[in-house]
């Protein structure tokens, strides 16, 4: 798993039926200090999450079936959650501070 | 299997349900030396670890639902699964 900030979605009409009803948002990958680690990817949202939230990702053949409403999903990414906050040693860091 | 060092943990309200209920570590990988890498990832937590805690951290789903010992969470893919007490190594010169 990784955190990640949301910065976008992705509109895709011609797509794999499974896919259908599943909202696609692209994800900047961030370390635990908010740095940026890593390219942007595309993931696809089982957390009802949205442009500007935190959230952690899990990548990998565990994402395709993070999809609560069908067994599996041919995809490599998957928003698993909303952060609230992340505390470390520096201090609590509350989502919302970018 | 990866040492880690815990940094920190994440609140998260809104989830996806197979990770109700486990504490989410914030955890830096080591080399045995204990010099941490760039970078950090998050695991779910398997062995009552805390901040400040050397893990050992599985980055692969079947041990993972084995380390939390329920089959159904098939989303789980990287769980810490050890504390690591000491690490011995032979001087490399």
């Amino acid at each position: 798993m990784k955190l990640g900030r949301v910065f976008g979605t992705v509109v895709s009409t011609n797509k794999l039926e499974s896919l259908e009803g599943l909202k696609l948002l692209l994800v900047q990958p961030l370390d635990e200090k908010g740095a940026e680690a890593g390219a942007a990817i595309v993931a696809f949202d089982v957390a009802r999450a949205g442009e500007g939230d935190l959230v952690f990702f899990e990548a990998g053949k565990e994402a395709a079936q993070a999809n609560p409403n069908g067994w599996f999903n041919p995809a490599d990414a998957a928003i698993i959650g909303i952060v609230d906050s992340v505390n470390v040693a520096e201090g609590v860091r509350k989502a919302g501070a970018r | 299997m990866i040492i880690a060092q815990v940094v920190g943990t994440v609140v998260s309200t809104e989830k996806h349900p197979q990770y109700r209920g486990y504490k989410i570590l914030v955890v830096q990988p080591i080399d045995p030396l204990g010099k941490p890498s760039k970078g950090s990832f998050l695991a779910l937590d398997g062995v009552q670890a805390g901040v400040g805690d050397r893990v050992l951290v599985v980055d692969e789903g079947g041990s993972a639902r084995s380390v939390l010992g329920d089959e159904r969470l098939v989303t789980v893919r990287t769980v810490a699964c050890g504390i690591v007490d000491r690490i011995d190594v032979e001087n490399k010169k």
